[in-house]
């Protein structure tokens, strides 16, 4: 074909959208500039702000938890069923302990807990779901009907009768039996995701590129899915949080660990409510409230993670 | 302004292709599909099919969707294995090939999308994307990966490279994304490209862009070029030879031109008459009157298209 | 009286806080009863956008920003709920980009149809399976489809069907109105000239105004008697179909048209056009074609054109169609 004319180069496209540089200098590693990132995208939507602050304000509590609190929160030096005064914020315990104290500490255990749980049950769902969900065949007819089985079995039963069993009574025992049960939902979601967007031209793309099974699945998929696997992970937090509380409060955990399920068992060993302390319910029942609150506000900004249009400026 | 043709006048001087390259060999293949449901029903999508495309040649593999081309295109690259026939790339023979085999097939013969928006990913910067073939293929290290990447995206008009390479897939218009698409598969070296449909989602104002970059490409590194469409307008100004498949099955090839003025197969005819054209030349043959292919029920059994 | 006419239309949408795009600008129009009119333009030139304004179908964040929208002498720019809902009874009728994809994957195409006609049904009126079925069948015929079609689901339909059912399914309650917008873009050629031929037919033997929107020149001239051309947001040409081929016109739809071509011509040339189109969230003075226009001259970068008479139509282009307020303007400016 004969060239009749050069071509000037393509114009830049119109409609000048959100600008993200990215370091290319090997300064910060990977994961440090993936979170910073995704922070920063969280950030800029209203309702994950608002999840962030508040969740970052739990945090601060548990950290500096020992410097807050006024007194030690196992320390029975009180005298017993206080209403709030100004040495105890919130009252004291049946045993002579400081609430607010307790609570103060308390924070640290659910926070642990919801988050660990949380963690550890979607690292469990990803990759069950991913493997699932990239070949079709045995593999995935096999893990389908596990997740199924795992969905079928009701969560708090479940966790009731492990917790019950376990020998080991501590917060790590909580951790695993929460883990444990609520895997399966997130992975039913990440093996659907994965298993649209394995079709998805890209991802053929990638192949074509000569990228290996590894890459494609955790450099191609994954990141697709990132909105999905944080919206995985803040829903399974909640539940964690809840689920400990439940446990603890049942009496199911370690009975002298100091957490807000704790202090909600010995209000209601103590019948809190006959004794007019509606703080020992109301205090660690809000706590526990906000903290769920939170992680679901955060979970309104990780639709921009996956989608870079989103991402408001 | 000067305009921005593509047209079909034989190039100057195609440079030959290596000798060492060999034609890509498609062998009375078949691909049949059971259908699961009422009845265990077969569907041929490609009913024996050979053709060959010679090193340095653009071939125009043209049909109407459900023609099978899409199919064949899966076939020729490795992405699904047909039921009975070969395909031979040389001493390759491709519906053997997994993996790895697969992979070193893929340096050689590379694939351009129909897609511009869903071929590229949308997390990707432009750099990434065109970088992965000449770490994985070429063995580049990062910094000669990056230094090919600009180079790429010069000769496939994206200028300046450093204001492209870190943008994103949404940040680009449908035509530059496609030429990011080129730019990719080009990366490695290929000996034959298959274009998949890459202009028809573009604006027509921009096809003769990228398809005067396909021409340009084959023109300077002898590439092997095959080009699937249903569209015949840029069928003819790309490729030099052209094949109409309809339902699975070849009904007519020949250099492009001359089918194209003197269709002899009734498809190809409707296929003619179907595009809309502002600049409609007087039927060349008799051939096309005779067949008068307003009746569309003739080609598609009782229901219309 | 025009059945359907636009003053001053302006569409903005907003994305984000503080972005502003103005994807349709001073836009006047009018339809007569029964004609047969072609929208063209590219991607990002807003004729869906004028399209959906038209039938009140704009969602948020786009919206319209100001202009009368006039439907049979009734101002429809400013109508809501129920008032707009007895509009759509037998006024303007819509068939999407992917009308085929907006079927309901779970209902057969006898739901959908009842599904209007209940719909729409007027206080007392009551459709009942008999009827919805002989009227289905009515409508799917009328496109060229076999009544077994009603019992049917989408998914075992091909694209070309689906998409003639949107059409039963526009023309169900007798709109005087069609607009179809890029109804064939996802289709190949063959499907695409049937389907195409259908439409004329229709709008032959129901008389009803249709106004087609597409990218493709091609189909909108085989189509139609008249054609609209858009680049940014503005109507740039409004000629009739059958002068298209020959003498001027606006240097964009002179461009657009040189990227077509006869593939059965002995020789066969095909344009582009280089650059892209602006950035419609600048308000850019002059000419919007300007960077790309090879008979661009000064007042082109300072002055808005005009539609001005060219032939039988109208242009907007100091250069085809120079109007004497604009070169007074341009003498006030340099």
């Amino acid at each position: 074909m004969s060239i009749l004319a050069t071509v000037p180069p393509p114009r830049e496209a119109p409609g000048g959208s959100a600008e993200i540089t990215l370091r290319t200098s090997a300064a910060l590693p990977g994961p440090v500039q993936f979170l910073s990132r995704a922070l920063r995208t969280l950030w800029s939507n209203g309702k994950a702000r608002l999840g962030l602050t508040i969740l970052g304000v739990f945090i601060l509590i548990a950290l500096f938890a020992p410097l807050l609190a006024p007194h030690s929160p196992t320390a029975t030096t009180f005298p017993p069923y206080l209403n709030p005064t100004s040495t105890n914020l919130f009252g004291t315990t049946g045993n002579g302990q400081d609430v607010f104290s307790q609570m103060l500490y308390g924070a640290r255990v659910s926070l642990l807990v919801g988050l660990s749980a949380g963690l550890a049950a979607t690292i469990v769902a990803v990759t069950i779901g991913l493997i699932a969900g990239y070949r079709p065949g045995p593999v995935d007819e096999v893990l389908s009907f596990v997740t199924n089985l795992a969905l079928v079995i009701p969560g708090i039963p479940l966790m009731i009768i492990l917790a019950a069993y376990i020998p080991s009574r501590s917060v790590w025992t909580i951790v695993f039996v929460v883990a444990i049960t609520s895997w399966a939902t997130g992975a039913r979601v990440v093996r659907s995701q994965a298993s649209t967007l394995r079709s998805r031209e890209f991802v053929t793309s990638a192949v074509f590129s000569g990228e290996r099974l590894f890459r494609v699945v955790f450099r191609e998929i994954l990141p697709n899915m990132t909105s999905l696997v944080a919206a995985s992970f803040f829903s399974a937090a909640t539940a964690a949080v809840m689920a400990e509380a439940s446990l603890e409060f049942l009496g199911l955990g370690n009975p002298s660990t100091v957490s807000w399920g704790t202090i909600l068992y010995y209000a209601q060993q103590q019948n809190a409510l006959l004794t007019g302390q509606w703080v020992l319910v109301l205090a660690p029942g809000l706590a526990i409230a906000l903290l769920a609150l939170s992680f679901t506000l955060v979970n309104f900004g990780v639709d921009a993670l996956s989608n870079p249009r989103l991402r408001e400026k | 302004m000067s305009a921005d043709i593509a047209t079909d006048a034989l190039p100057d001087g195609v440079p030959l292709a290596s000798t060492d390259v060999p034609p890509l060999v498609v062998d009375h293949v078949t691909q049949t599909y059971r259908i699961r449901g009422r009845g265990h029903r077969k569907m041929i999508a490609v009913d024996d099919v050979s053709f060959t495309i010679a090193p340095g040649a653009a071939v125009g593999l043209v049909g109407a969707s459900g023609s099978g081309k899409t199919t064949l295109a899966r076939m020729i690259t490795g992405s699904e294995q047909p039921t009975s026939g070969s395909i031979t790339f040389g001493d390759i023979a491709v519906q053997k090939l997994h993996a790895s085999g697969l992979r070193r097939y893929h340096q050689r013969v590379q694939m351009i999308f129909q897609d511009p928006y869903g071929a590229l990913n949308p997390l990707h910067t432009v750099e990434y994307t065109i970088a992965r073939p000449c770490r994985n293929f070429l063995g580049m290290s990062a910094q000669q990966a990056h230094d090919r990447v600009y180079e790429l995206l010069e000769i496939v008009g994206l200028t300046p490279p450093e204001q492209f390479a870190t943008k994103l897939p949404h940040q680009l218009s449908g035509g530059q994304r496609q030429r990011v698409v080129i730019a990719r598969a080009l990366a490695c070296e290929p000996d034959v490209l298959i274009a998949d449909e890459p202009v028809s989602m573009l604006d027509v104002s921009l096809r003769a862009g990228v398809l005067r970059l396909l021409a340009k490409l084959r023109a300077e590194r002898g590439l092997s070029l095959l080009y699937i469409t249903h569209d015949l307008l840029s069928a003819r100004v790309v490729t030099d030879d052209i094949i109409v498949l309809n339902k699975g099955r070849i009904v007519e090839q020949g250099a492009t031109k001359k089918v194209l003025q003197h269709p002899q197969d009734a498809y190809t005819v409707q296929l003619l008459d179907a595009i809309p054209t502002p600049h409609r030349a007087p039927s060349a043959t008799a051939t096309s009157k005779a067949t008068a292919p307003s009746r569309v029920s003739a080609a598609s059994k009782a229901t219309p298209a | 009286m025009p059945i359907l006419s636009a003053q001053g239309v302006n569409v903005v949408y907003e994305p984000n806080r503080g972005q502003r795009i103005w994807s349709v600008r001073d836009v006047d129009l009018s339809f007569e009863a029964g004609e047969f009119v072609g929208l063209v333009g590219e991607s990002g030139c807003g004729k869906s956008t004028l399209g959906f304004a038209l039938t009140r179908m704009l969602r948020p964040p786009a919206r319209l920003e100001s202009g009368v929208i006039t439907f049979d002498g009734v101002d429809i720019s400013r109508l809501d709920g129920e008032a707009l809902r007895e509009q759509r009874r037998n006024g303007i009728a819509l068939v999407l980009q992917s009308g085929m994809n907006a079927l309901n994957p779970v209902r057969t195409i006898e739901h959908h149809f009842g599904d209007i006609l209940k719909a729409h049904a007027h206080a007392g009126e009551h459709h009942d399976r008999t009827t919805i079925r002989r009227r289905g069948a009515e409508l799917l015929a009328s496109v060229e489809l076999d009544e077994n079609v009603l019992g049917r689901y989408p998914h075992e339909l091909s694209g070309g069907m689906r998409q003639r059912i949107a059409i039963a399914l526009a023309l169900a309650l007798e709109p005087r109105v069609i607009i179809f917008d890029e109804p064939t873009t996802a289709l190949d050629v063959i499907v695409q000239a049937a389907i195409m031929k259908t439409i004329k037919g229709l709008q032959r033997v129901r008389g009803f105004t249709a106004i087609l929107i597409s990218h493709d020149l091609g189909v909108v001239l085989e189509a139609t008697d008249r054609v609209l051309v858009m680049y940014a947001g503005r109507i740039v040409e409004d000629v009739p179909a059958s002068d298209l081929l020959g003498g001027p016109h606006h240097p964009y739809t002179e461009a657009l048209l040189s990227c077509y071509a006869d593939p059965r011509a002995d020789e066969v040339k095909l344009g582009g056009i280089p650059g892209s189109p602006p950035d419609l969230s600048l308000d850019e003075p002059g000419c919007s074609f300007t960077p790309r226009c090879p008979l661009a001259e000064d007042v082109c970068r300072h002055i808005e054109p005009p539609l001005a008479p060219l032939g039988r139509g109208r242009v907007a282009c100091h250069v085809r169609a120079p109007t004497a307020a604009a070169e007074k303007e341009a003498s006030g400016v340099s």
